[in-house]
Parts: structure tokens; C-alpha cells; sequence
């Protein structure tokens, strides 16, 4: 086959019928299931526990039935399970397990919880509490000559997963080995949190995904922590454990997208750009997780397209004992890009000049200094898509169409693909397999999931049109650490242009090998492409190794009485370099969107004394069917030199662009200024009333 | 107590509780498991099945409304002719990503499919309104069901 051939998803019959398995449907001999105990304090001691009589049947698993009571994800600062003190409403204290849930739930009813509460922390970015810093500077703010400075503020809310299968894990530990099954992003990061928590050696931990419904980010630490448990359980018991949250305590206790202020001030000279200047605060929660490498993400892309000059940038994560906030699509950069763009739309209509107009001479271009003092290494075809983009819209007749209550917006957004700067050669070091078998079938054998992305149907069809067979003579089943090797986790938008790119390599060198009758097993490892240049100490160099490209254009429409939005449309352009199919492809664009949409509209979540308050699907909404917009998308062509095929990353960038673009085009319609994620009646309102 | 009713074409008793969920009965006494719970509330619609004919959330469906009634789930439905097509169409247009959504997807289809008449947009978009998918954006799921519905009407 070629790469080129339009073909069905490798995985989407058994998904249609109803028996793909997820980790609810798989049967277990002697399952018992667990249930978390939970605080129902923010903040405070635990004088003490007191328990009913433990009947024969159930068990109690705590902090003393681990072997280190942490959990590794990057920092080991959360506990498995809470140890005498409690830092948020909902931190796991137990799991309460028993092969009767009905008796699990009755037990739990008359357990009762001494505490010695303090005052908590909900709010932050007033300069306490901090968790974490990063800076970088670019130029020479100092003694820059400016003649005005445009100052505002920006900030956004949380924002739930919703994937629509919950968390879920089983331990099963018997006979000295221990093997996790479950819903999951990132087997090794779980394999690894075991190593560290069990200590169990390396050979006796095998970690073996089910089939994920929907993962965005969500699974990829948080399933950490549950593996940690579940494996203490089943370790005690001597049988499989079972931890499914319901869905309250899904929504309500695992990791949302980070909350956000960001100031950002620029300085002009003669109405041009010479300088800004950033100031971005995330809310961590009460442990650090993986919150510093989103505030990089979230930093390194704060100049977005642009091309500045003279930068400061600085970064904040803050420690609070709200509810622990984690991965989600974007890490980092749909909160700084929606401060960024809105500034840019702000700034233009401040000087006045169309918005597009006024962003186009600050695109970066090819051999351009990157924020972090990188050369931007491949070709940027922004302008093309700001072409491409006015025409699909016909954006000076929609711009003369709008008037009250209908508005137009844009933004322009890049994406790293990958690790930051030298992490996939640092920290990755991404390893695949590729086996041909007796049959001459060829096996996949690398630790990126299927969770809905197509990352099964794309990374055969890359191993199939390099060796130009057949698709269904590809076989890559679900990863088990047992068989497969450490290809790095399943995020960052990383598996199609790494992991994707490693198989391409080695398929490549199995080429000749394919007429042979015996078996051959070709491994190859990352290698880092030579003009990556990354001081990690100073953010200094690229900061990613490639970037893919978005330009979003969205029209909306307010209700005069009730000031409700309505988006009509999505135009959007992007740079992807090659896409490796094209109806995978668009399944991230529109599902991108709907996240997008979601985010700059609709899903609002608030929290009160740091529980939050959205807890169902009822009261969390997300887009339906009816909420989505005409979708106009197209692409550009943009081959990468290190990408298989020529492929880029693609999954996070379709989410990012979208918020500022819905917002911008509410500021247009209402003629408001649009500082606040999600972007509600109400807050128009209150814009209007100023 | 023990219920009786029909499940995928059989007659089938169970001894279970009146207020028992049908969504726990279908998964955990007959062990089918194409029948997803994904909010318990009745707002997402991954658990929909087919009760006498009309598209109910199971997981709103105490067994009491069941008893001497008739259920399809995606087990038994997607043996039929019509299954394949909504299969077809939803592979042809990339109607499913992680799948968790889809078999009530499916089922949800089916009950506008039924209908037997055209529909116009709103109708398709209404229709599937109970349905969330967080994956897809619906667009791909919104094409094959108006082309299944075109392709339905025509031929029926
Ligand atoms: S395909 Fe994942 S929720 Fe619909």
C-alpha cells in the first residue's frame, strides 16, 4: 500500500460492535473491588480513623501498606495515599476492598475521620505560595527605547477531561509478579511508579493496556497513582483489585487542565512591536506532578507566530489545596496562546488595524531567533496559510458582513511536537521493535497506545507503505511491557512524528529482509536531528524540534436578549507537514475543535473551598452534536525532513487555536474587550455593564 | 425477585432486584458488554439499548419497567442486515475514534433509521443530541447518519 491510499481505521470494527474490550468489561477470576476512601477536609492533620469491625471479607489498604508511600511521575511529592495529613477535599487516605460492593459502600458509611483542620489556599498568583519558577529573556528589555506600553490581563479555568471511559485499573499480584491492566496513555510511567513503589524488581512488573476510551491528557500520570494503589491492594490481598471511579469522583477528584492568569505588557515604537514582556501563573494544587513541565510548555510558546524582539518571560506554578491539576491537550500552551492572541486582537483594534493585517509582519520565518534564541530550522509557510485562510472565509466580505451581535475572530498558533527542547534524547530515548514473523507478518512492537487518536491505523499504515504490503499483515496489539519496548509515553503529540518516525527507519531496514523465511527483529533508537541545539538550565535553543501550524478563523453569533453564543462556523488552515491520513487527520481537527469549542464557551468549572462544584454531566457541559459549528478545514503541504513521510505532530494544535478565535470574534461582536476562559453570557454581561 | 423478559430474541429470566439497573443486569447476568456506562445519569447515552422497540438509557431503566418487555442490546443488533450498514457508513466516513461512545452511537442511529423517513439536518442533529462523543466532533457521525438516512429512505 501507499501512504497516500485513503483506508478505514484499523481498529474501528470491534469499537462499532460493542467487543472491543475496556478494562470494565474484561472478567477476572476472584476479583476484588476497591473503593477510595477520601478526605473531607482541604487541609489539615488526621487525629484519627476510627473503623468499624473490619469484617473477614474486606480489606483496608493505606499508606502503610506500601513499600515508599510515592508516587513517581517527574517529582515524587504526592503521596499514594495521604499519611496523616491531608492536603485537598478528596485525597485518597485508603481504598477500602472487598469482593461485595454493597458491603464495601456499607462499611464506608461508618467509617469516621478525626481531623485537626487549617485554613487552606484556594487562590493564587498574588506572589505566595510558589511552587516553582521559570524565566528566560531574549534581547534587552533594559534599555529599550519604547514610546507606549499596552498592559492586560488574561486568565482561564479549569477544564475536564470528559473522556468517556472513566479511570480504571486492575492489580493482579500473585506468585511474587505483579501485572496492571487498564485504561492508560503511558505504560512505562506506570511500570516506573511501580518500581519505585512496590519494590518489586524491574523483571516481576508488567504493565498491559486495555482498550482506552478517550484519554486526552488524562491518563496520562493520573493512572499512576491508581496503578500504586491497586498494586499495594492486590499485594496485600493475594488477588486481582479493581478501581473504576464512578463518574462523580472522576470528574470531581483526577486532573483537570491548570487554571491560569498571565499578564502580558508590550512595548511599542511608533506602533510597531519592539518588546514584551509575560508574567504566567498556573495553579498547581497541592503537589507539583507534572504542573512544571506544563508551565514550560505553557512559556516556551508565549510568543506564539511571532517573531519579538526583546522578551522577558517568566513562569509561576502555584501551590494551593485545590484539586491537583495535571495533563490535558495543549499542556500549557491553550492558556498562554489564549492570552497571547487575545493581546494581539486587543492590540490591533487598540492602534487599528485589522487583526489580521497587523499579525502578519511579526511571522516568523524560517531562520528567524526563536523566543528562546533557537533558529527556527524549517520552512514556516504562515503567510500561505493567512492566504488560504482569507480566501476559504472570503475575510473582507465576512469582515463588511458583521455588525451587531455577529463578530468574526482569528488566531494563529504553533505547536512543538514532542518533548521540549532535549528531552526525547535526555530523558525518552525512544526505543521500537519491528518483527517479522515466520508468516511474514509484521509485528508493531513500541509502548504507544490506541486511545481513540488513530495511532494504531496511522503507525501500521507508516510500517505497511515502507514495505509496501498490505495494511491487515501489520499487527500491533495493545502494548504489554512484557513485549514491547520504552518508546516513551503517548503524549505531546509525539507518536506519529517520533514514534512513527523510528518504525519508518526500521521498516525501512527490514525492506530487504522481507523475501527471508526466518524470523528478524530490527530495533532502532531515537537519535536526536543534529541542529537541535537545548540548554535546559537557561530554556536557551530550540525549544522543539519542529513546528506545526494553525490559523482559525471562528464566527459567532449573540442572542441581543439572552447573550447567548452561538459559533457558526470554524475556518481553520494548518501545517501538519504531511498528514499520514488524511481521514485520521481530520477526526483530530474536528474532535480538536469540539474540545476547543468546549473550552471557549461552554465548559465551565468553578469550585468552592477547592472541591469543584461541576460534578456531572449534567452541570459540566460539553459540546453536543447541536453545539458544533460548520467546519471549513483544509491543510497545507509541508514535508518535514525527520518526520515519516514528512509528517509533523497534530493532535494538540487542533484544540489550541480555537478559544482565542471564539473569543476574539465574541470582542467583535459585542465590541468588548474579552479577557476571562470560558467565555459565558455572564461575563459578557459583565463586560457590557462596565 | 425473578424478572422475565426478552433479551436479543430469547426469552431469558433473572433473579435480580426491581430496582436493579438494566444496564447492570444486560452487563453483569448476561454478560454483555458492548452496553457502555459512561455518566449514570442517563445525559451521555453510551448505555442506550432498544425496550420494546424505542431507545432507552439503561442506566435510567429500573427492572421493574422491563418485566415481560423486550430489549436489544448491541449484541443482538448488530447481527442484523441493517448493522451492517451503519457499520459500513461509520468506517467509511471515520465516525468512531476510541469507540466508548459508539455502540450507543449506533443504537441511537438505529432509532432514526426507524423513523423510515427523511430527515433534514436539525432532525439528524436533534436525534443524536443525547449521544456525547468526546472524540470525534461529531462531523464524521453526523455524515454517516445522513447518509444512511438518505440511503434508508430511498430503499425502504
Ligand atoms: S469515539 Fe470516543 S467518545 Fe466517541
Amino acid at each position: 500500500m501507499k501512504i497516500t491510499d485513503r483506508i478505514n481505521r484499523v481498529d474501528g470494527v470491534e469499537k462499532i460492535n460493542g467487543t472491543a474490550r475496556y478494562i470494565e468489561d474484561i472478567k477476572f477470576e476472584n476479583l476484588h473491588y476497591g473503593r477510595t476512601l477520601r478526605s473531607e477536609i482541604s487541609k489539615g492533620r488526621i487525629k484519627c480513623i476510627k473503623y468499624p469491625q473490619l469484617p473477614e471479607n474486606l480489606w483496608v489498604i493505606d499508606a502503610n501498606d506500601t513499600f515508599i508511600n510515592q508516587v513517581a511521575m517527574i517529582t515524587t511529592d504526592m503521596p499514594i495515599f495521604a499519611d496523616g495529613y491531608v492536603n485537598y477535599k478528596g485525597e485518597p487516605i485508603a481504598l477500602i476492598a472487598g469482593k461485595d460492593k454493597n458491603e464495601i459502600i456499607r462499611f464506608m458509611k461508618n467509617i469516621e475521620i478525626e481531623y485537626e483542620e487549617e485554613e487552606g489556599i484556594f487562590d493564587f498568583g498574588s506572589g505566595d505560595n510558589i511552587f516553582s519558577e521559570q524565566e528566560y529573556t531574549k534581547g534587552d528589555l533594559e534599555t529599550l527605547e519604547y514610546d507606549k506600553v499596552f498592559e492586560k490581563s488574561y486568565s482561564t479555568g479549569y477544564q475536564e477531561q470528559l473522556y468517556m471511559e472513566k479511570q480504571g485499573l486492575v492489580g493482579d499480584f500473585s506468585d511474587g509478579r505483579l501485572i496492571i491492566y487498564g485504561s492508560m496513555q503511558c505504560p512505562y510511567y506506570i511500570k516506573n511508579a511501580l518500581i519505585h513503589s512496590t519494590g518489586l524488581a524491574d523483571h516481576d512488573i508488567r504493565v498491559i493496556q486495555s482498550e482506552t476510551g478517550g484519554a486526552f491528557g488524562g491518563k496520562e500520570e493520573y493512572p499512576s497513582l491508581l496503578a500504586c494503589q491497586v498494586a499495594a491492594a492486590s499485594m496485600k490481598i493475594g488477588a486481582p483489585v479493581r478501581l473504576i471511579f464512578d463518574r462523580r469522583e472522576d470528574i470531581v477528584f483526577t486532573t483537570k487542565r491548570h487554571p491560569s492568569k498571565t499578564l502580558v505588557k508590550t512595548y511599542l515604537k511608533d506602533h510597531r512591536i519592539v518588546g514584551m514582556e509575560f508574567d504566567f501563573g498556573i495553579d498547581a494544587g497541592p503537589y507539583l506532578g507534572l504542573s512544571d513541565v506544563v508551565l514550560q510548555r505553557g512559556i516556551l510558546s508565549l510568543t506564539g507566530c511571532y517573531l519579538i524582539e526583546n522578551l522577558r518571560v517568566k513562569g509561576t506554578t502555584y501551590k494551593t489545596n485545590n484539586i491537583f491539576t495535571g495533563a490535558f491537550r495543549g499542556f500549557g500552551a491553550p492558556q498562554t496562546l489564549f492570552a497571547l492572541e487575545q493581546h494581539m486582537n486587543q492590540l490591533a483594534n487598540h492602534l487599528g488595524y485589522d487583526p489580521l493585517e497587523f499579525r502578519r509582519p511579526y511571522f516568523v520565518k524560517r531562520g528567524d531567533i526563536s523566543s528562546t534564541s533557537g533558529i527556527y530550522n524549517e520552512e514556516i509557510k504562515l503567510d500561505e496559510m493567512a492566504d488560504r485562510l482569507a480566501e476559504m472565509a472570503g475575510y473582507d466580505k465576512l469582515k463588511e458582513e458583521m455588525g451587531s451581535y455577529r463578530g468574526i475572530g482569528i488566531s494563529f498558533i504553533p505547536h512543538g511536537g514532542g518533548f521540549t527542547g532535549d528531552g526525547e534524547a535526555e530523558h525518552i530515548k525512544s526505543v521500537v521493535k519491528l518483527k517479522k514473523d515466520t508468516d511474514k507478518n509484521i509485528h508493531i512492537l513500541v509502548s504507544s497506545v490506541e486511545m481513540g487518536q488513530g495511532a494504531k491505523t496511522v503507525l501500521s499504515k507508516i510500517v505497511a507503505s515502507v514495505l509496501d504490503i498490505e495494511i491487515d499483515r501489520i499487527i500491533y496489539e495493545n502494548p504489554d511491557t512484557l513485549l514491547v519496548p520504552d518508546s516513551g509515553p503517548t503524549v505531546a503529540s509525539r507518536t506519529t512524528m517520533v514514534v512513527g518516525g523510528l518504525l519508518y527507519k526500521a521498516a525501512l531496514r527490514l525492506k530487504d529482509s522481507m523475501e527471508s523465511d526466518v524470523e528478524i527483529e530490527i530495533v532502532e533508537n531515537y537519535k536526536q536531528p543534529d541542529y537541535v541545539k537545548w540548554d535546559q538550565e537557561n530554556l536557551r535553543g530550540n525549544a522543539y524540534m519542529s513546528y506545526s501550524w494553525s490559523a482559525v478563523l471562528a464566527v459567532v453569533e449573540v442572542d441581543p436578549l439572552t447573550l447567548e453564543i452561538t459559533c457558526k462556523d470554524i475556518y481553520a488552515v494548518y501545517d501538519v507537514g504531511m498528514p499520514m491520513d488524511e481521514k485520521t487527520f481530520i477526526g483530530q481537527v474536528h474532535g480538536g475543535i469540539a474540545q476547543g469549542l468546549g473550552y471557549a464557551m461552554l465548559e465551565v468549572m468553578t469550585t468552592k473551598d477547592g472541591l469543584i462544584e461541576h460534578n456531572s454531566f449534567s452541570s459540566y457541559t460539553v459540546p453536543t452534536i447541536v453545539d458544533m459549528p460548520r467546519m471549513h478545514t483544509d491543510w497545507i503541504l509541508n514535508p518535514y525532513k525527520e518526520g515519516p513521510y514528512g509528517a509533523k505532530a497534530a493532535g494538540e494544535l487542533t484544540l489550541v487555536g480555537v478559544a482565542p478565535a471564539i473569543a476574539s470574534a465574541v470582542e467583535n461582536a459585542m465590541d468588548i474587550e474579552i479577557k476571562e476562559l470560558p467565555v459565558t453570557s455572564e461575563n459578557i454581561l459583565k463586560e457590557l455593564l462596565i | 425477585m425473578i424478572v422475565e423478559f426478552k433479551l436479543n430474541g430469547e426469552d431469558v429470566k433473572v433473579e435480580t432486584g426491581l430496582a436493579m439497573r438494566l444496564l447492570d443486569v444486560i452487563r453483569n447476568d448476561f454478560d454483555l458488554k458492548g452496553t457502555k456506562e459512561g455518566c449514570a445519569e442517563g445525559e451521555c447515552g453510551a448505555c442506550i439499548v432498544f425496550l420494546d422497540g424505542m431507545i432507552v438509557n439503561s442506566c435510567m431503566m429500573p427492572m421493574n419497567n422491563v418485566i415481560g418487555k423486550e430489549v436489544v442490546t448491541i449484541e443482538g443488533f448488530s447481527k442484523t442486515e441493517r448493522y451492517k450498514e451503519i457499520e459500513k457508513a461509520f468506517m467509511v466516513e471515520g465516525a468512531v475514534q476510541c469507540g466508548f461512545c459508539t455502540p450507543g452511537m449506533v443504537m441511537a442511529t438505529e432509532g432514526l433509521l426507524k423513523l423510515g423517513i427523511s430527515l433534514t439536518e436539525e432532525d439528524i442533529k436533534v436525534g443524536l443530541s443525547g449521544n456525547i462523543c468526546r472524540s470525534t466532533g461529531y462531523e464524521a457521525i453526523y455524515r454517516a447518519v445522513r447518509k444512511l438516512t438518505q440511503e434508508v429512505v430511498l430503499n425502504d
